[in-house]
């Protein structure tokens, strides 16, 4: 296998006395979309920015491109014409318009893509007079989207590209993505977003409270099998439901009203419940079977840590 | 790494740091219009003819270029860069590959650029007022380069290290206190006894007495003046080559 685009080890990420990541470690494999989730706060952001050299690390190793990144921050000028980085707090002049501010940044990278082609494949009219300033948040993030791009970067990372977006700009930077993936550039992004995740991710990696909790493909963060889950009263006396079911089968509230079955779906215990509902007035809408959903598994996962 | 070598990144920035400089009205009404409308009425009105004599253009004019010069490169661009540094502009380009010394090289490149033009219109002014130019006006080209770039090597030191609302205070302050102790418009001889003897060793009391050696009196400017504004170029390099930060 060959060497991982981002090697991350024990990363310790400080603001004053308070740590931002306290331990993270994670590998971002080349040529594949690595997805960084989990809560506001729990240092998705600061790991960026130390990987690409605009904060220092307080202590552990962070690897680019098989080169290592000194402590102190920085990035060695070799890296920076193969990074590219859509940061989520700043990165565009206001007073320029999107085009000739592509333009100039494609003008520092020696093999630079088509900044008005990559634009419009972001839903940016290239022609536009407007000046950043006046463009909407999500037209601007579109923009910083382009720029992270337009110097053919062999890994970029993209925290909350999506952010802000409507369902245009979020399939438009889905696309370019798949294509960047197609290309053989590797992605690291982060979002809120579980959708983006399924759609793009290769590789997860959840953090919560600046450590990795789990990580793996979506696949194997939802699991294989198919579960159960019902809705009914919050709080309800289940002790009739759950004798009925096979042994070591529980029923968790995962959240207020809404229950899981913790087996493998099965047509017995689908019928005890159905059964059960019957008896205690409980409607079945609410009956679900089929895999977890991907943003459960990390609102468990992250939520474990509080 | 092969491509874009250093050199050529450093002409790109300075012509997009050029390009938004002269699209902002502000600025030109500072780099322009403000040192024409100044030596229009230092010149014409009686205002200073007791320090500026006769002949009050030559003085004039020497004064108007040594206040550009340190309004363009050292308060204007202080200020601008302090707030692309607050924008988070400053934060991307040093993702790229662009180096910081590159950035730094190019801001400064693209000042000097717009004192050359801003220097040209008080210049043709000044002729048109009559000024004539003698064979020691050649000094004003290399000392207006000479100025700029000490005064922008200190305007990115201030802009790279203070908060940018910090910057906007500091960097006008530091105007008036460079234009007034340096004897740039009240002649350092009419200044009160200590602030004359330090006036020649502020970089804008260098400035304004080399330009006016050169401009009216028709003399090469003394040694200590150019000493004095190398040696505040050079430590103000140093400085912000160390202290700039691009967050």
């Amino acid at each position: 296998m060959p060497a991982p685009a981002v090697r991350v080890r024990d990363l310790v990420v400080r603001y004053g006395s308070r740590s931002a990541v306290a331990g993270l470690t994670f590998e971002a494999q080349a040529g594949e979309v690595t997805a960084l989730v989990g809560p506001n706060g729990a240092g998705k952001t600061s790991t960026v920015e130390t990987c690409v050299g605009l904060r220092s690390a307080a202590s552990g190793s962070v690897e680019i491109l098989g080169i290592r990144q000194p402590a102190e921050g920085g990035v060695a000028g070799a890296l920076r014409s193969n990074v590219g980085v859509m940061l989520q707090d700043g990165g565009l002049y206001p007073t320029a318009r999107p085009l000739e501010l592509a333009r100039h940044i494609a003008s520092l990278y020696a093999d630079p893509d088509d900044p008005e082609r990559l634009l419009a494949a972001l839903g940016v009219d290239p022609g536009t007079r407007t000046t950043i300033r006046r463009l909407s948040g999500g037209e601007q993030q579109r923009v910083k989207c382009a720029l992270a791009l337009v110097g053919r970067p062999r890994l970029v990372f993209l925290d909350e590209p999506t952010a802000g977006l409507d369902t245009s700009g979020r399939r438009a930077v889905h696309d370019l993505i798949a294509g960047l993936r197609a290309g053989g550039t590797s992605v690291v992004l982060t979002t809120h977003l579980m959708d983006d995740v399924e759609r793009l991710a290769d590789h997860v990696v959840v953090i919560s409270r600046g450590r990795d909790v789990s990580r793996g493909s979506v696949a194997d963060l939802v699991g294989d099998d198919d579960t159960i889950a019902f809705s009914g009263p919050v709080n309800a006396d289940l002790r009739d439901l759950v004798g009925v079911l096979p042994d070591g089968c529980r029923i968790e509230e995962d959240r207020p009203g809404r229950y899981r079955v913790s087996a493998a779906a099965d047509p017995m215990i689908l019928s005890a419940i159905a059964a059960w509902c019957a008896q205690h007035g409980v409607r079945t809408s609410g009956l679900t079977v089929g895999r977890r959903s991907l943003e459960d598994v990390v609102l468990e996962l992250t939520e474990g840590q509080e | 790494m092969s491509g874009v070598s250093a050199g050529s990144r450093v002409a790109s920035q300075a012509r997009w740091e050029a390009r938004l400089l002269l699209r902002n009205g502000e600025q030109l009404l500072l780099t322009f219009l403000i040192p024409v409308g100044l030596l229009l009425g230092l010149s014409l009105t009686s205002l200073m003819s007791d320090a500026y004599g006769d002949d009050r253009t030559p003085q004039a004019l020497a004064t108007v270029l040594t206040v550009s010069v340190i309004s363009a490169a050292f308060t204007s661009l202080a200020i601008a860069t302090g707030f692309e540094r607050r924008s988070g502009a400053l934060r991307f380009l040093g993702t790229t590959p662009l180096s910081r010394a590159e950035l730094l090289g190019g801001k400064a490149l693209a000042t000097l650029g717009v004192t050359v033009l801003s220097s040209a219109a008080v210049l043709l002014t000044a002729v048109a007022l009559g000024w004539r130019p003698t064979p020691a006006a050649t000094w004003i080209a290399p000392l207006l380069l000479l100025g700029t770039a000490a005064f922008a090597a200190w305007g990115l030191a201030l802009a790279g290290a203070l908060r940018a609302e910090a910057v906007l205070a500091v960097a006008n302050g530091l105007f008036l206190v460079l234009i007034l102790f340096g004897g740039v418009i009240v002649p350092a001889a009419s200044l009160p006894g200590p602030l004359a003897s330090l006036a020649p060793w502020l970089p804008s009391g260098a400035l304004a007495e080399a330009l006016t050696a050169a401009v009216v009196d028709g003399a090469a400017p003394p040694t200590t003046a150019i000493a004095v504004l190398g040696a505040w170029l050079a430590v103000g390099a140093a400085v912000s080559a160390r202290t700039f930060r691009w967050s």
